[in-house]
């Protein structure tokens, strides 16, 4: 009888990839099954808006849906879409982007990050990144095939990735530099003079700077400097950003890239295969934010300064030093006095007084002995927090 | 300076210290342009928004259009003032459109604000007619929701 592939013999096999197998899960996930257990617990350990769309970005879709609005898009994003994208970063950055090439609407910042890698890594190209940084980017860059190579970035520096600490790293297999500032989970922001820097290596290197600025619009006091706004630096960066942070629209997953038209069209090969387009009424949602959203990201920024002097001077009070964030919605301070690791820190604080902050350590090695405090959260929740917080670290700082 | 006032809109209950830390603005100064306002009556008074109907409080309001001739150098002013200075009045304004003035009148009952509007204001010299239409339900008060309202539905944790 001729053998047929339902033979009894087993052959053991791998179903997971050692590509994926190598990948860790996000840090931040852990506390997620111990958390949803739990009750009364005030969660600092968000990272998204605590606000709801604003109700005339929710009523555009609405009314896309009624006039039959449900079909896929151009694979590029929807061109009034584009044009509105293209004529705002002209107004906010003096930039050019042509909307027909040089603009891809994703799902998110985080598929745009995921194409960008995809579309200029080989295998085994190294990635520059700083440490700590947003979880996804080694983690994509390894998927991608990649190699991540972190920068120590410390709160001396005030978590600023320098160009002096970049140099010594790149070999002939360094692609790119991934950065993100503001800063997911320090809450820095790249001064311009320090920018400059890294775009002068960039260019004398011959290396792509792939820039999440996804943060961009929420800076207090300071001004956010679009890498890509630099003399020369078009040519050189891929513009991630999107409309989930400033917004407050993380749900309806809508981001865009921008850069060259040679990368453009690589990013969105494997976007018109893997994605094909992002959702439309994502996509009509963000038409509406960007031509009328202005007044209301205003008020949110101003609303989350507030609540970031709260949220820091309230940390220093109790006596943990702290970092001053000039952007995004994240303090991370030094839990150092307690002699803990931050996921201990985490875990205790969470058992003992029920509120949740994401150990630094989710962000890489210099993460280390700090946690992620958002304060993308009411007033009353942060006085709160800050109050159990301030009993936690009466009873744990002498004791190690 | 703005950003005080924001932050007492929100919640009168705020001390001079809180908004510093909040501003930025030092507490002193915080406390001196409070004073200020309170003084130059910027700042009118502090309330609180109560939704009486969740306490079981029978409490009427009705909105009452009322056509009047404007006098002779002082226009619509002096029977805005005759009629402001009844308590029941709770809110009064200039109106364009097909009538002149809207008020806000609250009451116990429906028959409170009937005796008002038929004895004291409809009567009133130069009051023409007036339209009176009682509130039946109140979704929104200053601003806030009363009921329903949209509750944040984040996930506790996320990156
Ligand atoms: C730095 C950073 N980049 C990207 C993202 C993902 O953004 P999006 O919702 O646009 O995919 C996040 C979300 O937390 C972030 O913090």
């Amino acid at each position: 009888m001729p053998k047929t592939g339902s033979s009894h013999i087993k052959i053991p096999r791998k179903h997971i990839s050692q590509k994926v197998s190598n990948v860790s899960p996000s840090g931040i996930r852990k506390f997620f099954d111990l958390l949803s257990s739990m009750e009364g617990v005030i969660s600092l350990g968000v990272g998204e808006p605590d606000f709801i769309t604003p109700y005339h970005i929710r009523e555009a879709a609405i009314y896309s849906l009624e006039k039959g609005y449900t079909m896929y898009t151009s694979n590029y994003g929807l061109p009034q879409l584009r044009q509105e994208l293209a004529k705002y970063l002209e107004s906010c950055y003096g930039l050019s982007y042509d909307p027909d090439s040089e603009l891809l609407i994703t799902v998110g910042v985080s598929e745009g990050l995921d194409l960008a890698l995809r579309a200029i890594l080989d295998p085994g190209d190294e990635v520059i990144m700083p440490d700590p940084c947003y979880v996804a980017y080694p983690s994509c860059t390894t998927l991608a095939g990649g190699i991540a190579i972190s920068i120590p970035t410390t709160e001396e520096n005030s978590f600023e990735i320098k160009a002096q600490d970049i140099e010594p790293r790149i070999t002939e297999r360094t692609k790119a530099i991934l950065i993100g500032y503001p800063a997911n989970p320090t809450g820095a922001v790249m001064p311009k003079e320090e920018l400059i820097q890294i775009a002068q290596l960039a260019q004398q290197h011959n290396l792509l700077v792939i820039s999440d600025e996804v943060y961009g619009q929420l800076v207090y006091g300071v001004e956010h400097t679009c890498l890509a706004s630099l003399p020369r630096m078009k040519e050189h960066t891929i513009l991630l950003n999107g409309f989930s942070k400033a917004y407050a629209m993380t749900g309806w997953r809508v981001g865009y890239a921008a850069a060259k038209r040679e990368i453009v069209e690589a990013m969105t090969k494997i976007h018109q295969y893997t994605i094909l387009c992002a959702p439309i009424m994502g996509q009509m949602a963000a038409l509406e934010a960007l031509k009328k959203g202005d007044s209301e990201v205003e008020a949110m920024v101003r609303e989350y300064d507030c609540r970031r002097r709260v949220m820091v001077k309230g940390l220093r009070d109790i006596g943990l030093s702290c970092f001053e964030p000039k952007g995004a919605f994240y303090a991370f301070p030094s839990i150092k006095i307690t002699g803990m690791t931050s996921e201990e820190f985490a875990e205790k604080l969470l058992i003992e007084e029920k509120v949740a902050v994401v150990p630094g350590s989710a962000f890489g090695h210099y993460g280390e002995g700090y946690v992620r405090c958002c304060y993308a959260t009411s007033l009353p929740e942060i006085e709160e927090a800050l109050k159990r917080m301030g009993r936690f670290i009466e009873r744990h700082r002498f004791q190690h | 300076m703005k950003q005080i006032f924001e932050a007492l809109e929100k919640d009168a209950r705020l001390t001079p210290k809180q908004i510093s830390t909040m501003t930025g603005i030092s507490a002193a100064e915080v406390e001196k342009t409070i004073k200020k306002a309170e003084k130059d009556r910027a700042i009118l008074k502090y309330k609180t928004v109560i939704d009486w109907a969740k306490l079981g409080e029978e409490q009427v309001w009705a909105l009452v259009e009322v056509k009047v001739v404007p006098q002779r150098d002082v226009g619509f002013d002096a029977i805005a003032e005759r009629i402001y200075r009844f308590p029941q009045a709770r809110s009064v304004y200039l109106a364009s459109g097909t009538y002149d003035l809207a008020i806000l009148v609250a009451g116990k009952t429906m028959q409170d604000i009937a005796v008002f509007v038929s004895e004291k204001l409809a009567p009133l010299d130069t009051v023409q007619g007036t339209v009176t239409h009682f509130i039946l339900k109140k979704y929104k008060e200053d601003g806030e929701i009363l009921e329903g309202g949209e509750e944040i539905k984040r996930l506790p944790v996320t990156p």
